[in-house]
């Protein structure tokens, strides 16, 4: 059973297609959508974490590849910008998931991709506003 | 025995001071005592890096040709308006300034995301920032508009002028009410849902000089990543509150108004803030020696996070209705543990003022210090003292009518 977080981009001539219920259906894959961006004529933008086996969720993306959805995991869509981070730590008390910590004994701020929901509550609650969720696909950890 | 000022800085010039960081001299202190310590030990470093709302900078901008007299007209500095009542070309920009287009709380909470903080910050990377101002006209300064590009290199003076710094002790805010608040300390969560506090604790120049023995008017500090001086006692000063036996302050007591070039500061030192709902800040690195003249400041340079005490207010009802009440005390060690109890519920907790920061700062005034770049000023008259009946007073309002 693996836990996976991942954006998908959908092109605008799939907008209408039941993709997440086929990857339920025919993968056997849990869903649960974090956000959703659904405009007509636009790309579309969906959020999803899911569970499954591996196999499944192997296939599923090979599914999502071949329909023409673009795949990326969540967390190259979120961008800790170290080098303009304070080190407060107020982020610490405010991140849900716990992504974001203050490290016990070195009380340096760490942030852990893995566990972001990209709820973006960081976003507008960093003092130096060091915290970027960019779902364009670019890939960045500034240091 | 005790040590003079003077006699320090003859072992700093020949590089033979002990210089210890007030976190490492906990441990001495435990392990020799405080007198073995006062007599090894030459100077403690400590250090601070948070938000810092009464922060600003002025710059003499240099003549135009023809002349214009900003004394009475307008200017903005990257469109965040800068006051200009001076004489001719001095301005000064306060780091809380908004630009006039921004639109503040009208859709709350607002972002904040640029301000006079910010434009300083960039001023001191060495960007270069827009002036624009406008004048009446005189006729030995005939000039009524101007815009130009202005650069940190290029302006006569640049200061950084701070009339309120490194608060000794401050609140623990927690929110009460049952709605999510944007406040100064951060945005705090219903319900006691979480706690925000602003203090290096042990590290903190003046939980360090509780009693104000070594720092004064002319103290010679670590600010913005370069050097500054004490310029006064800060405003809301406020010395004569309760203190622990340890001479700490169990509340906000103690501030410094701070002065120092800003053409030798560093921007990673100096960074513009945003407090979501509140506003735009300063977050100000400042760091400040201790002489260890005697066994006493050997002590009070040993304080620990275990000894400091926070009083823990409502910034739901009790700040902004200004209602004395607390909810009680923590002390540093359990703030910094992450979790403390208020009204029997556990709360987390976190910082707006960077632990790791402080003590990097006070590592580097200790390194300015073994290296003998820097060295001990004497003060040259005290801040207000715990005794001097010296108080911070609320406003007194009275009818215009």
């Amino acid at each position: 059973m693996i836990t996976k977080r991942i954006v998908l981009h959908f092109p605008v001539e799939m907008i209408e297609k039941p993709i997440t219920c086929s990857l339920a259906k025919e993968y056997n894959l849990d869903f649960t959508i974090l956000r959703a961006f659904i405009t007509l004529w636009e790309e579309g933008l969906m959020v999803l974490e899911l569970r499954g086996e591996e196999k499944d969720y192997e296939e599923g993306m090979e599914y999502l590849t071949k329909t023409g959805v673009r795949v990326q995991p969540l967390s190259d869509s979120i961008i800790y910008n170290k080098s303009r981070c304070t080190q407060c730590g107020a982020c610490a008390n405010l991140c849900p998931t716990g992504a974001l910590s203050l490290e016990p004994s070195t009380k340096v701020v760490s942030f852990n991709p893995d566990k972001c929901i990209a709820c973006e509550f960081c976003i507008k609650t960093c003092p130096p506003r060091a915290m970027e969720v960019n779902f364009d696909g670019r890939y960045k950890i500034l240091s | 025995m005790a040590k003079t000022i003077a006699e320090i800085n003859e072992k700093v010039k020949k590089g033979e001071a002990v210089v210890v960081t007030a976190e490492e001299m906990i441990d001495i202190v435990e392990e020799k005592g405080a007198k073995k310590a006062a007599q090894e030990v030459d100077v403690v470093t400590t250090g601070t890096f948070g938000p810092m709302c009464s922060s600003g900078m002025y710059i003499n901008i240099g003549h135009a040709k023809p002349r214009i007299k900003l004394g009475g007209g307008e200017c903005h500095l990257n469109e965040v308006p800068a006051y200009c009542g001076f004489a001719a070309v001095d301005i000064y920009l306060g780091c809380t300034h908004l630009p006039d287009d921004d639109p503040r709380n009208k859709v709350h909470p607002g972002e904040f995301r640029y301000g006079g903080g910010h434009v300083i910050e960039e001023f001191v990377a060495g960007k270069d920032i827009k002036l624009t101002a406008s004048a009446y006209g005189t006729d030995c300064y005939p000039r009524r508009k101007l815009e130009t590009w202005i650069n940190i290199n290029d302006v006569n003076e640049a200061v950084l002028f701070n009339p309120r710094n490194a608060y000794q002790n401050y609140n623990v805010a927690v929110n009460l009410s049952d709605k999510i608040i944007y406040t100064y300390m951060g945005v705090l969560k219903p319900k006691l849902g979480s706690a925000n506090y602003c203090s290096a604790g042990q590290l903190s120049p003046l939980l360090n000089d509780p009693l104000y023995r070594t720092m004064g008017l002319g103290t010679r500090i670590f600010l913005g990543g370069g050097v500054g001086y004490v310029a006064w006692h800060g405003t809301q000063h406020n010395p004569g509150v309760k203190r622990k036996e340890n001479g700490t302050p169990c509340v906000p007591a103690g501030t410094l108004a701070i002065i120092g070039d800003l053409k030798q500061m560093k921007p990673e030192w100096l960074v513009g803030t945003s407090f979501n709902g509140y506003g735009a800040t300063l977050t100000v690195g400042i760091g400040i020696p201790i002489p260890i003249l005697d066994e006493e400041i050997a002590r009070q340079t040993a304080v620990k996070d275990e000894d400091i005490f926070a009083p823990v207010v409502d910034y739901s009802e009790a700040y902004p209705q200004v209602i004395p009440e607390t909810l009680g005390e923590v002390s540093y060690a359990q703030l910094k543990s992450g979790k403390i109890t208020v009204q029997g519920k556990e709360i987390p907790t976190a910082p707006l003022s960077s632990y790791s920061k402080a003590k990097e700062i006070a590592n580097i005034l200790k390194e300015w210090i073994q290296k003998g770049e820097y060295s001990m000023a004497e003060k040259v008259a005290s801040l207000p003292g715990a005794d001097t009946g010296y108080t911070f007073r609320p406003l007194k309002e009275r009818s215009i009518e």
